[in-house]
């Protein structure tokens, strides 16, 4: 007898949790510390006792490995052990679904998705480091002053700008959504400290094209989500959100070193995001709320496009902030502020936010949401973008 | 340091790959020669530098010397200083260039000239190569510049 290989329906995420979002450098706590509170607050929000987790599934070389928290959380047994390959946030659904995944297969019963940052404790993104000599890819670009993420993916996103004609605006747009959810959200950084378009436009180059706000945050904090068996969230306290499809990887070549990937001027997801609607057995057009991660707009407008929402000659009507907005826009968007207003928790707090859509307490809450997308780390490789449902959509 | 460096000292130095993958691009533009991989079984051009050919899976790569010019395929211009070196300096621009001669394969580097002046995707350039003699070791980076 074949079986279906999907995971539509079969495991849920049944807890979210995280600490307080500091500014960079500010947390209190040490890193590991942030990781043990996210997941007893997720432990919590689930009704879950700690003991019960017996995997943990993170991304981007997150520091604090499932053995030491395993050992510090006392738990009976450790079943699962994942690491997402590559850096920057394109793991963040891919964590989620190789965690599932391993449910579904009985490798573990109740898996954790954590990330921690607490950055000023170790080195930042945005900031060089301090080598003095490189090789590589970075002997291809250091040398001439493209060093961080900004001024990497500044070069693919002012190839698709030119390509579609695709005005300032549109970037904008994406940034000040972000901006006014936060302005309602408790828990975002950016929360009292509304922007206007004309404060976007004042602000200074980082690196054309893009300015100030359309770059994300640096934060602390650390988050956490619990997942079980479809069969088991039934039991738990909190509405289930099911996962409906989880998706990753990129296209062909991607990875060329140099800047030489044949499909250069894309957020990365042209093969991934078919995969994801095929799984999930949804369109673009059943998809009530979208988390995209932000490191830069212009990787959140590539996104979208790869993800059908809009196509890219469409761009300039699309993005304006109102079609982004809840509960009314056409096409919520990043309803907790995301990485630009909320929290960078390296994408991470996007997961959350859909959870919170689909169990109507998001803050900036989408009527009768049911079905909800993450997408995960534009312009890396491997990215990775899931769909989430409630049991009416299963 | 060169005395007709782009960029202000202090950026990271390149050095070649400890495995050796990519020696003969880096001590080609010592010579002032801009040289990529080359299948020698299919033919097909190669860049970034790996062991093996992406077309036919050949082990059998060589690096002949390209003619230095192409066109302006993606531009950024940098504002923001991400290393120290860099503080006070600015803006400088950064082009991608293709090579459509030698299979489009694309490379980095500075725009020589105003960076304040627009760039035009599309745009002929010619390399232009800046020797760091007194560098240990010695190295030499390949900037771009406008031709008519």
């Amino acid at each position: 007898m074949s079986v279906p290989r999907t995971i539509r329906g079969r495991v849920a995420v049944v807890g979210v949790g995280e600490t307080a979002y500091y500014r960079h450098g500010q947390a209190p706590e040490p890193e590991v510390k942030l990781a043990l509170q996210a997941i007893l607050a997720a432990c919590a929000d689930a009704g879950l006792d700690p003991r019960q987790i017996d995997g943990f599934a993170s991304y981007s070389n997150d520091r604090n490995d499932p053995s030491r928290l395993a050992a510090a959380l006392g738990l009976p047994e450790l079943r699962f052990s994942n690491m997402q390959w590559g850096g920057g946030g394109g793991g963040g659904s891919a964590a989620v679904g190789n965690a599932a995944a391993a449910i579904a297969a009985g490798y573990a019963d109740c898996v954790v998705v954590f990330r921690a940052l607490a950055q000023g404790q170790f080195q930042r993104f945005g900031a060089a480091s301090p080598a003095a000599t490189v090789s590589g890819e970075q002997a291809l670009t250091f040398p001439y002053g493209l060093i961080s993420p900004a001024q990497r993916f500044a070069m693919r996103v002012m190839r698709f700008l030119h390509d579609h004609g695709i005005e300032p605006e549109a970037q904008r747009a994406i940034a000040l959504a972000s901006y006014h959810h936060a302005q309602s959200n408790p828990r975002a950084v950016m929360r009292g400290r509304p922007l206007t378009p004309e404060a976007y436009d004042a602000a200074r180059w980082i690196v054309e094209p893009f300015r100030l706000f359309d770059c994300c945050l640096e934060n602390d904090g650390a988050a956490a989500l619990v997942l079980v068996s479809a069969e088991r969230a039934r039991d738990l306290r909190r509405r289930p959100a099911y996962l409906l499809g989880v998706a990753q990887g990129s296209e062909y070549r991607n990875g060329a070193r140099g800047h030489n990937a044949p499909t250069y001027a894309s957020a990365s997801f042209t093969t991934v995001a078919p995969h994801l609607y095929a799984m999930a057995g949804v369109g673009p057009k059943d998809v009530h709320v979208v988390q995209s991660y932000e490191n830069f707009t212009g990787g959140v407008l590539m996104s979208l496009v790869e993800h059908d929402f809009f196509a890219p000659e469409d761009a300039n009507e699309f993005l304006t902030l109102d079609n982004l907005i809840a509960p009314g826009g056409r096409l919520p968007l990043n309803t907790s502020g995301g990485n630009l207003a909320e929290c960078y928790m390296h994408g991470l707090e996007l997961q959350i936010e859909a959870v919170r859509q689909l169990r109507g307490e998001s803050t900036s809450q989408v009527p009768a949401a049911r079905v909800a997308m993450v997408i995960s780390g534009p312009m890396v490789t491997p990215v990775s973008s899931m769909l989430l449902g409630t049991k009416d959509v299963l | 340091m060169s005395a007709t460096a782009h960029l202000p000292p202090g950026l990271p130095r390149p050095v070649p790959e400890p495995d050796g993958l990519d020696v003969p691009y880096w001590e080609g533009t010592r010579r002032g020669e801009l040289h990529v991989q080359r299948c020698r079984a299919c033919r097909g051009w190669q860049w970034g530098p790996e062991w093996i050919c992406h077309r036919c899976l050949a082990f059998d790569l060589e690096w002949p010397a390209i003619e230095p010019r192409g066109r302006i395929y993606s531009w950024e211009r940098a504002w923001h200083p991400v290393h120290p070196a860099l503080r006070g300096h600015g803006p400088y621009v950064v082009v991608l260039v293709e090579l459509t001669h030698a299979g489009g394969v694309r490379m980095l580097g500075n725009l020589l000239g105003d960076p304040r002046h627009d760039v035009v995707i599309g745009a002929p350039v010619e390399a232009v190569f800046e020797p760091h003699d007194e560098a240990a070791p010695p190295f030499t980076l390949v900037h771009w510049r406008r031709t008519a």
